[in-house]
């Protein structure tokens, strides 16, 4: 489309972004204030900030995501990777439409039942063969089942408009399918790997729901311990820790973003020297 | 095309493989089966901590509540002589039947979700529109815009939105001040919060997929329309609307069928008689310590989640499949 937005569908636009950003915006400025009573600015402060610092059950909380989100994001890119080129590479196989409906389904499950699920499963196996113990375990087992959908669905699109000929051409050439695959298909789609690790890293990172259900009595993630401590209120100590994540996530994103744009570029001009 | 790349490599494998010298067994087997060394892992993995967890819960849900860890019943044991003994108990099914709490709950869950994804929709639609026709160097932007606030945290979002509609919070007091009311609006704790949440929280997933039909709408069926004497808002009503379809029912239903299960948003922003199903099922699990039931009440949730669940899998599977 190349005709104009009409003044009155760009203000409808404008609104809609500033409905995303204004809470953002004034929790982040929130937390920067001396009193905390949420509704008077008592002056500008960064004391909320070393109070978290000293906070042991907050630290204590953020390694624990921290480390899920680290083996459920690799675990997933793995597997999901994998699903990715089955659906797209090989066209019939036993399992495929079982293996297209696992991967779908993730994203539109309500949360609550993959926990609850997923819970069921873990005693039961727990009985029955002595592993997995609530904790660590259950957590990264279940996070990688749903980032394992969404990477991949990215990867999935992506692999469908990488062009098939140039690994023709690789092995042609006397490279084996693998080698191919590696040397030429693999950079060519490594843009879709690196914004699906990071997005099942922030996903995995995020989860309260399913996590609440397969953690363990003493294994409380990140948002397991802000979603108790936000249920009573508002407290300024969450505010500055919210302010962090929510910077430090959206830098992660831009950056990411930028190296992402910046390499695809570099591959066009490769590509279109090489026609040259 | 690709069935025919297929083909081909197999047939430059076999012209290969006559040429060469013959194969081991062992090279032979990986080379007959290596496509299952990349399928395997992600099916099995998905069937066993996906798909088994469902049959599990179908098992439990016919037992009953015990003092015990786990704290249910067994549905079947091995008899003295080796026979397999069931022992499925209905009660909870029929419990769900006689409660109304449950399927009152369920149609609430669905109300909320409907009048959120209108809500989402209205909003959604101009922005998606508007996008699309902005320049593309703006569009790339906006993308990033959008798609941002999905990168952060759902909760401290939800949190976020808190601190707008507070009673004293950002929104009235700005009002108090502008002298518009003369005293604070209750917003918290409302329905309203509950369908001002789930807009917040789902508004990119609806955007997004409304952005992608709207970006490859043909500009010339607009330009025949308006040609033809067609003022722009019916050709809006005759061409557009009908053309960005997908994108309205792709969208509708990334944000209808997950926000019916929703938990965060009412347990946070919606008042003590707001009873989604999900905030039912997460009491019935953590305070009243009833897996049986819980496991009864998923079942069945996912049973006439099924529908949706369906229409979204139908349209997904075609647009990848174009």
């Amino acid at each position: 489309m190349e005709r104009r937005a009409s003044p009155f569908l760009i203000t409808l636009l404008c609104l809609g972004i500033t409905f995303l950003y204004l809470p953002m915006l004034v929790l982040i400025t929130y937390s920067f204030n001396h009193s905390a009573l949420a509704s008077v600015w008592g002056g500008f402060s960064t004391e909320w900030y070393t109070e978290l610092l000293h906070n042991q059950q907050i630290l204590k909380a953020a390694r624990l995501s921290l480390e899920v989100a680290v083996f459920s994001s690799s675990g997933a890119l793995v597997l999901g990777t994998l699903a990715a080129i089955a659906l797209v590479r090989f066209t019939r196989f036993r399992g495929r439409l079982l293996l297209t409906g696992m991967v779908n389904a993730p994203l539109v499950m309500p949360e609550i039942i993959t926990g609850i699920t997923q819970l069921l499963l873990f005693v039961s196996m727990l009985q029955l063969v002595g592993w997995p113990s609530r904790g660590l375990t259950t957590i990264v087992l279940s996070h990688i089942a749903f980032c394992t959908a969404y990477v991949t669905i990215t990867v999935q699109s992506r692999l469908q408009t990488a062009d098939r000929s140039l690994e023709e051409a690789a092995m042609d050439l006397g490279a084996s399918p693998l080698e191919a695959f590696v040397d030429v298909t693999l950079p060519i789609i490594s843009p879709a790997l690196i914004s699906s690790w990071l997005l099942s890293f922030t996903l995995s990172l995020d989860d309260l729901v399913i996590s609440s259900f397969v953690s363990g009595p003493r294994s409380s993630t990140l948002p397991m311990v802000i979603y108790s401590k936000v249920k009573l209120g508002v407290s300024p100590d969450i505010n500055a820790l919210a302010s962090l994540i929510i910077c430090a996530v959206g830098a992660c994103v831009l950056v990411a973003g930028y190296l992402v744009r910046r390499t695809e570029r570099q591959r066009l001009a490769d590509a279109q020297l090489a026609a040259q | 095309m690709s069935r025919t790349t297929d083909e081909r490599m197999r047939g430059a494998a076999a012209i290969a493989g006559a040429v060469q010298r013959p194969r081991s067994a062992l090279s032979r087997l990986v080379e007959r089966h290596g496509r299952w060394l990349i399928i395997a892992p992600p099916l099995v993995f998905l069937f066993v901590f996906f798909l088994i967890p469902f049959a599990f819960a179908l098992k439990i849900s016919f037992a009953e509540a015990a003092l015990s860890i786990p704290p249910f019943s067994a549905v079947w044991h091995v008899t003295a002589d080796h026979h397999l003994q069931l022992t499925p108990s209905l009660a909870n099914f029929k419990y769900l039947l006689t409660d109304e709490v449950y399927a009152v709950s369920y149609l609430y869950s669905i109300r909320t979700a409907f009048f959120s994804t209108l809500l989402c929709l209205l909003i959604g639609y101009p922005m998606a529109y508007a996008m699309a026709r902005s320049s593309k160097a703006t569009q790339g932007i906006l993308m990033l815009v959008i798609i941002l606030p999905f990168w952060t945290s759902f909760l401290l979002r939800v949190y976020a939105l808190e601190g707008i509609i507070r009673d004293n919070g950002l929104l009235n007091t700005a009002l108090l001040w502008l002298g518009v009311i003369d005293h604070p609006l209750k917003i918290m704790r409302t329905t309203f919060a509950v369908y001002l949440g789930i807009v917040y929280s789902y508004l990119p997933f609806m955007v997004l997929p409304l952005y992608a039909t709207l970006e490859k709408l043909d500009v010339t069926l607009l330009e025949a329309a308006s040609d033809l004497g067609s003022r722009p808002w019916r050709a809006f009503l005759d061409v557009t609307l009908p053309l960005s379809m997908p994108g309205v029912i792709a969208g509708s239903m990334l944000v209808f069928i997950p926000a019916i299960g929703e938990y965060v948003i009412p347990a946070l922003l919606g008042g003590p008689d707001n009873l989604m199903i999900g905030r039912v099922l997460w009491d019935e699990f953590f305070a009243n310590h009833d897996w049986p039931v819980a496991a009864a009440v998923s079942i069945a949730f996912l049973v006439l989640l099924a529908g949706p669940i369906a229409v979204h899998q139908y349209y997904r599977v075609r647009q990848l499949e174009q």
